[in-house]
């Protein structure tokens, strides 16, 4: 690939550079055979033109994320869709759009813009380095064509005024701090001038930026080979391990290694919740918990929303919290056939929640009993037998539940969720008038249960929280890369790139030396022409500034032709 | 009369004092372009091809109008900047006293947003009117502002509130905040960049008869026409192009800001730096659209008028992911509290 000139590169500013002795043009010559036409599709790849459309197909293909369900975020609402669309459903499916994020077509698009993003970039990286370490350009013979220019007269030798304004240059604004690399240059007949170059850094965020990007896409992938993430239901005064089995749910990398499921406890001491009285909107949540590290003695801790809890290596964040119901079941017998704490799901702001109590283990053979029903917090009476809570706190619980019995399913092998009642095999007790018998429970209370079925008493209530733990070893790596690529992005577009050139030549007739002076920037510069007129009266102090035109004062921006961005590309071969 | 309703009072007073600067900047642009149609005849003929125009001049300028050079109205400019500023005034104090009110960082609903997110654009407006007054980005610019705010008090208006635990972070100020803060750059870069499209169809002229010079015809007709006159008086398409893309450059900046930080939030929050949600998404497109921008002013054949049509784009996916994200897509950022 030689003559190989990265795209993005020609412009009004590698012009110059070329200026006294062009580069030769690249011709595509048609080469013809397999290599041929691999060098072509990788070229057209690479260029400016498919990077663009690649960027534009990434916005098109991201949208239809947001338009249909996410199996990844919302399960229940694909389900439901493809309930309601019979036809349409299965096709959109089979397409991949209920998992865009994840479906070939994305990932093609995204895959394929960094693979040009590398071909593109890996390129001008070495057209750079050998850039930085170059010198700055010759003076130009004529000043005319630059968008920056000045000019003045000084009574020293032109030598004397051009090493004042390398001197000028080369100090910069901010001490140690040097902003222009300079050249001077004898032009022969009495005649010198300067060339000074600055802004490397605006090509070296740039490229900081593309490379951070890909670094940013290896981590986010490599993170997700690696991590793991356990969701656990915990109730007040009970704990869990770290360990796969005590999740309700886990999920893993395909490169997981066990090993880093550091075997930490945690223990949820208390659970604070605090609403606005009024509103009733939630305001904080606490969890005050025991953490016990391996071989550390066991700490109090907290967690709140926005504020996880390290353990182990990983990251557990409170996501949830509800109550849990306590609860004793006794059968007919009188043997305690259930006992223990039920999460209940909130449903609304006032934590109306619902919840299913299983009960299989009663003696003989009694038919098993599932209860089903509501916890209302702060139960209020708003009709004979109807209930509503009105209060997220729990200020006057009320169990609501219906009862059934008969065979709850559980030996069938099929996991059961917990929320839910396998109705199939289960009959619903009524009254005498066939009515469905619901039982109204507060706390402290025990009620029979129809049916002879046995007893039920309402124990307390603790709360649970819904704890998320996470892991993710690429963390750090990711931040890194993010925050590299937002720095390298500032400079690039913020970093001045600028070339200042300043001649002096002896005066007609012993005159006093003349003095002319240009600068290019690359790309938009609103500073440059302040820069050069800065530069000019450094260099032939207030006195001869007067020839200067003060354009910073009043300048409008007709009076500057600032930069040069579009034509002056489009005219460059 | 409660602090929070102090606040609400001073934001209706902004978008008068706003909506007298918008009537101001209008009557600067009609009276350019009256002085820009009385001259037309005479451009007309130096320029032929755009045919078909017909100048109907109509003298007698508004009563006692200082008109100046290009037909510019300074006294309608000085009512237009001082009302600005006024309404500038007036918008921050509405936005400290509904902190006051809420006890804590004003930008946590829509209403919040859209009052910041106005006061951010009014004042990236009265630095860039600062040396020269362009009346057509101050039209644009000021009646975006004033729609928005009369949508936020009507529509989005909600009580001020303390907010829900996931929102107490101070990321509330840093991700939020920067965002309104691009939103408004965004605008006024918008403002800009529509100007110098209609620039640039004025300064290209007719084009040769073709089939791509066809389709744009009408729109072209419609710009070099007299109606649209007063772009003489503004910057050439080259300066307006500088201008926008100093300001995109910003907001492209700032958006990224916003989308690092939201990330780091959300892996405070919700435990994971990045989930698909609808609001990541529109962020997401918002940010691939503008690099494309960026892109595009860089590539030949694209840049000029065809790189600004990518921030055409980009401004309605900012827009949208603000006010459809919100309104009708469910999703983890729903903080509209409507
Ligand atoms: C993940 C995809 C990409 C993103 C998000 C992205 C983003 C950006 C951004 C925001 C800029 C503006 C910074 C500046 O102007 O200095 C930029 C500039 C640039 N990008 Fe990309 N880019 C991507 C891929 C590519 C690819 C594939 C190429 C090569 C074909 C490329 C080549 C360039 C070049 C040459 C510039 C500098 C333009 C100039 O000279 O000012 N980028 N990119």
């Amino acid at each position: 690939m030689s003559g190989y000139r990265p795209d993005g590169l020609d412009d009004v500013f590698t012009a110059t550079v070329t200026d006294d002795n062009p580069a030769p043009a690249p011709v595509q010559v048609p080469s013809i055979g397999f290599t041929g036409w691999l060098r072509w599709a990788w070229r057209q790849l690479t260029s400016m033109r498919v990077a663009l459309l690649l960027l534009m197909l990434l916005a098109v293909a991201a949208v239809p994320g947001t338009v249909w369900p996410q199996r990844a975020q919302s399960p229940e609402k694909v389900a439901t869709y493809l309930v309601d669309h019979p036809t349409l459903g299965p096709w959109l499916d089979r397409l991949g759009f209920f998992g865009v994020y994840s479906s070939i077509w994305f990932s093609a698009v995204y895959l394929l813009l960094f693979v040009s993003l590398v071909g593109c970039i890996l390129p001008r990286t070495a057209v750079h380095l050998r850039g930085v370490r170059g010198r700055p350009p010759r003076t130009p013979r004529r000043f005319g064509r630059f968008p920056a220019q000045g000019q003045g007269t000084a009574d020293d030798e032109p030598h004397v005024v051009v090493e004042r304004a390398a001197a000028v240059l080369r100090r910069g604004r901010l001490p140690f701090w040097p902003t222009y690399r300079v050249d001077t240059h004898d032009e022969g007949r009495g005649t010198w001038s300067v060339s000074a170059e600055r802004g490397y850094l605006r090509e070296t965020g740039n490229l900081v930026f593309h490379l951070a990007l890909v670094g940013l896409l290896v981590s986010v992938a490599t993170g997700q080979m690696l991590h793991y993430r356990g969701q656990a239901i915990v109730v007040q005064g009970r704990g869990f391990a770290n360990a796969q089995v005590d999740y309700d749910t886990f999920e893993q990398g395909t490169a997981f290694r066990p090993s880093s499921l550091v075997p930490f406890t945690l223990r949820l001491d208390d659970f604070e919740a605090r609403f606005d009285p009024d509103s009733l909107q939630s305001r904080d949540f606490t969890a005050h918990v025991t953490l016990t590290e391996p071989g550390s003695d066991p700490e109090a801790r907290t967690i709140k929303v926005n504020h996880p809890l390290d353990a182990g290596g990983a990251k557990v964040y409170l996501q949830g919290n509800g109550y849990a119901p306590d609860i004793t079941v006794r059968d007919k017998a009188g043997e305690v056939a259930y006992a223990g704490p039920v999460p209940f799901l909130p449903q609304d702001e006032v934590y109306t929640s619902r919840g299913v109590v299983k009960v299989p283990d009663v003696s003989g053979d009694q038919p098993q009993v599932g209860l089903i029903g509501f916890l209302l917090p702060t139960a209020q009476e708003v009709g004979e037998n109807l209930y509503r809570s009105v209060n997220p706190q729990p200020d006057d619980p009320l169990l609501v539940l219906s009862v059934w019995s008969g065979n709850l399913g559980l030996d069938t092998g099929v996991p059961q969720n917990v929320y839910q009642l396998d109705e199939s095999r289960l009959t619903q007790s009524v009254d005498a008038q066939g009515k469905p018998v619901t039982l109204y429970v507060r706390p402290g209370q025990t009620v029979d249960l129809p049916d002879d079925l046995g007893t039920l008493t309402f124990e307390g209530l603790p709360r649970y929280v819904a704890l998320d733990l996470r892991h993710d070893p690429a963390l750090p790596f990711v931040l890194v890369f993010a925050l590299a690529a937002f720095a390298g992005l500032a400079a690039s577009l913020f970093a001045p790139r600028r070339r200042l050139w300043l001649r002096a030549a002896p005066g007609d007739d012993d005159g006093p030396t003349v003095v002319t002076a240009a600068g290019l920037a690359r790309g938009d510069d609103v500073g440059l022409q302040p820069e050069l007129d800065r530069v000019l009266r450094a260099t032939l102090g207030p006195t001869a500034a007067d020839d200067i035109p003060d354009r910073t004062s009043d300048r409008t921006p007709d009076s500057t032709p600032d930069s040069t961005p579009d034509s002056t590309r489009e005219s460059t071969p | 009369m409660n602090t929070g309703d102090l606040s609400t009072l001073l934001v209706w007073g902004a978008m008068t004092a706003l909506t007298i600067a918008l009537v101001a900047y209008a009557v600067d642009l009609a009276a350019i372009a009256e002085r820009a149609q009385r001259k037309v005849p005479a451009k007309a003929t130096a320029s032929a091809g755009a045919a078909g125009r017909t100048a109907t001049a109509v003298a007698t300028p508004p009563g006692g109008t200082a008109a100046v050079g290009d037909g510019r109205s300074l006294r309608a400019e000085g009512i237009a900047r001082t009302t600005t500023y006024v309404g500038i005034v007036l918008l921050l104090g509405a936005v400290v006293t509904r902190g006051l009110a809420a006890g804590r960082w004003p930008t946590a609903n829509m209403y919040e947003f859209t009052v910041v997110g106005v006061l951010v654009a009014t004042m990236v407006l009265a630095i860039v009117q600062r040396r020269r007054v362009i009346a057509f980005v101050g039209v644009l610019v000021l009646g975006i502002a004033v729609l928005a705010l009369a949508l936020g008090l009507l529509v989005f208006f909600v009580q001020a509130d303390a907010v829900q635990p996931a929102l107490q972070s101070y990321w509330l100020v840093l991700h939020v905040g920067v965002a309104i803060t691009a939103t408004g750059v965004f605008t006024v870069a918008f403002a800009a960049s529509v100007l110098q499209v209609l620039q640039d169809v004025r300064e290209v002229g007719p084009r040769p008869v073709g089939e791509a010079a066809r389709r744009t015809d009408g729109l072209r007709r419609w710009v070099t026409g007299p109606r649209f006159g007063w772009l003489q008086q503004v910057p050439s398409a080259r300066e307006l192009e500088a201008q926008a893309f100093r300001l995109n450059a910003i907001g492209f900046v700032l958006w990224t800001f916003t989308l690092i930080g939201g990330a780091i939030w959300a892996e405070h929050a919700w435990g994971r730096y990045w989930g698909w949600d609808p609001k990541e998404v529109g962020t997401f497109v918002a940010w691939v659209v503008y690099a494309a921008y960026l892109h595009a002013r860089t590539t030949r054949g694209w840049s000029g008028r065809k790189a600004a049509y990518f921030v055409f784009v980009g401004y309605a996916v900012v827009l949208a992911n603000f006010s459809v994200v919100n309104l009708f897509v469910t999703g983890k950022h729903s903080y509209s509290g409507l």
